[in-house]
């Protein structure tokens, strides 16, 4: 009785062990699915023509590099309005605040803030600055729109990037009559900076795939922007547009490559910059 | 900007952090501020330290004022129809035909709910079995492959997965059970996946703090691995995984690019899974294009439910979470 209870035990422990393995080759297999795929169809696309020319014609035929312009226009913008505010704070929230009705406001509007759906945020933007503020369709008004989706993610990341600094540094400081402001800014920020960078690049990385804000804020018109004030067409609004209207599939292969590269290319180096950190701290 | 690089230009921390006795040892700290330390606080620096931390505050509260103006913008565009229309015939008509002067919004809420629902259902067992994988059976060099993995997933664009799903998914599953291929079955399968990030993670979280007596304990007594997971490491991580699904609804509710593109986008109550459907999300970016007057203000009002849903989930963590700490 006791000998079939236990390989029963055992028995079900494998086979539960064998579906965990399965969810997790799942995954991975999805992500690669999608990897391989768009790797696949998009990579005969990816020609110095078609990145760095401008579109011509009724099918857009040639490249996209007014997409590509525009995407990385906006995105820094974004980053240039959010960063600084979503870093400090995150130094309140982490060093500053004391629990309260008064934090527990600020948590609640950020976790809120982080679930309003982009679309939501999309036209909220075309709301307040497209019309109410009389920005039009611009590079501003959509880079205003992405620092409010944008700011609960930097916060959360920055916040646990200082709350990781160990204790004893913060005493060290104190000890040797440091103001609070200045343990902050010399000795805290300066240890959390390679965490809090990484989470920054892959807000950026968000920033640039995002769709639904963009596209209410900015417009969908073909342009490169100068000023501000310029609208203009980013890659991930192109790749809908084509992939909507049934337009040149192949150059939407293209633009869907470049966009999952660029995607790789934030999260390898957010990861390096972990790497590179975890090592200089032994 | 001169800030930060004084910021970077600074290593004296990362070695402290490297070597704890030397820190406390001998303590090598710039001087001017050593100087500093010798005199009594002035009226001066204690201004600046106050100044400080209410700029912090102020942008904290920046996400505070980000929560009202979008329910003020989002409101004002969007209120004038439940005066109009009605707010209950708004959320209860049975008929979206803006053109035609009918607002009713139940078949969206509806559809947007059975694209959540079936996610949740594929995409929620993967998603916490990935996460005990994660936490309690990979090797690390199976972790070191698995979890870049979800973070890159994390990271796809939702109108790549939309792209995906229209140009390779769609085709597939015309062909094996006919019709189009837009439909309540691809949106499924593209929306489990994209939510699979959002619960791993926060399931691995809850996993990972769960003390490593526990696991002792129970696999001391006997136990087997998935034992152990199952009757003591999941009912101990419960509240955490629960806050993570409803995240994961959150995400899979407020989802558009992706299923515009295979949705099919047809306003009814879709017969079966594989015909077109209209959702929450999608109606405003099929009818944003055009719509004016009374349409428009209805998308604006559709807005408005698609925040207040958000902000019910937001809530609802919010409940479970101290209901699960009174517990605890």
């Amino acid at each position: 009785m006791q000998s079939q209870e236990r390989v029963n035990k055992n028995v079900t422990n494998g086979i539960a062990l064998a579906v965990i393995w399965l969810a997790a080759i799942a995954t991975v297999g999805a992500l690669g699915t999608i990897l391989v795929y768009v790797f696949v169809n998009g990579i005969g696309q990816l020609t110095p023509t078609f990145i760095f020319t401008n579109p011509h014609g009724v099918l857009m035929e040639g490249g996209i590099w007014p997409t590509i312009q525009a995407t990385l226009y906006v995105t820094a913008l974004a980053m240039l309005i959010t960063t600084p505010i979503a870093v400090l704070a995150a130094v309140y929230l982490a060093e500053y605040a004391v629990q309260g009705r008064l934090v527990q406001t600020i948590r609640f509007a950020a976790d809120s803030l982080a679930s309003v759906p982009s679309i939501v945020m999309g036209l909220f933007g075309l709301s307040l600055f497209v019309e109410g503020l009389g920005m039009r369709l611009s590079a501003i008004a959509a880079a205003l729109s992405l620092a409010f989706l944008l700011l609960p993610i930097i916060v959360r990341t920055t916040e646990e990037s200082i709350r990781a600094v160990p204790k004893y540094i913060r005493w060290g400081s104190y000890g040797l009559g440091a103001s609070k402001w200045q343990t902050v800014s010399r000795i805290v920020l300066p240890s959390a900076l390679p965490r809090i960078t990484t989470g920054v690049i892959l807000a950026a990385g968000r920033a640039a795939g995002e769709t639904a804000v963009v596209i209410y804020t900015m417009g969908t018109m073909i342009n490169a922007p100068v000023s501000p004030m310029d609208p203009g067409r980013t890659m991930p609004v192109d790749l809908m547009l084509k992939a909507q209207e049934g337009i040149n599939v192949p150059s939407a292969y293209g633009t869907a490559m470049l966009l999952v590269l660029m995607v790789l290319a934030f999260n390898l180096v957010a990861r390096w910059i972990g790497r590179r950190n975890r090592r200089m701290q032994g | 900007m001169a800030n930060d690089a004084d910021l970077t230009g600074h290593d004296a921390a990362p070695e402290m952090c490297a070597d704890p006795s030397s820190a406390a040892a001998a303590p090598q700290p710039p001087k001017h501020s050593a100087r500093r330390a010798l005199t009594k606080i002035t009226r001066g620096t204690y201004l600046k330290e106050a100044a400080l931390k209410n700029l912090f505050l102020l942008c904290a509260f920046v996400a505070v004022a980000g929560v009202a103006l979008i329910f003020i913008f989002v409101g004002i565009k969007g209120w004038p129809i439940f005066g109009k229309v009605g707010i209950f015939d708004f959320l209860g008509g049975a008929t979206w035909f803006p053109t035609k002067g009918h607002f009713g919004i139940l078949p969206l809420i509806i559809n947007s709910l059975l694209a959540m629902t079936g996610a949740l259902v594929l995409g929620g067992p993967l998603a916490v079995g990935t996460a005990v994988f994660l936490s309690e059976v990979a090797s690390p060099r199976a972790r070191a492959l698995v979890r870049p993995a979800v973070e890159l997933l994390a990271g796809i664009p939702s109108v790549v997965y939309g792209f995906f799903g229209l140009v390779l998914l769609r085709p597939i599953i015309a062909d094996l059970f006919g019709g189009l291929g837009f439909g309540l079955l691809t949106v499924w399968l593209i929306l489990a996946v994209m939510i699979v990030p959002t619960i791993a993670t926060l399931t691995e979280d809850a996993l990972n703090s769960v003390p490593e007596g526990i696991r002792e304990a129970s696999y001391s007594m006997g136990a087997t691995k998935w034992q152990t997971i199952w009757r003591v490491l999941l009912p101990a991580a419960k509240i955490g995984i629960i806050d993570a699904i409803i995240l994961g609804m959150g995400r899979a509710i407020g989802e558009t690019m992706a299923v515009v593109m295979v949705a099919g986008n047809a306003s009814v109550i879709p017969a079966d899974v594989l015909k077109p459907f209209l959702t929450l999300t999608t109606v405003i970016v099929m009818d944003m294009p055009y719509a004016s007057g009374d349409h428009r203000t209805a998308l604006f009002g559709v807005a408005i439910i698609l925040f207040v849903i958000s902000m019910i989930f937001v809530a609802a963590i919010r409940v479970i979470s101290r209901f699960g700490k009174r517990v605890g």
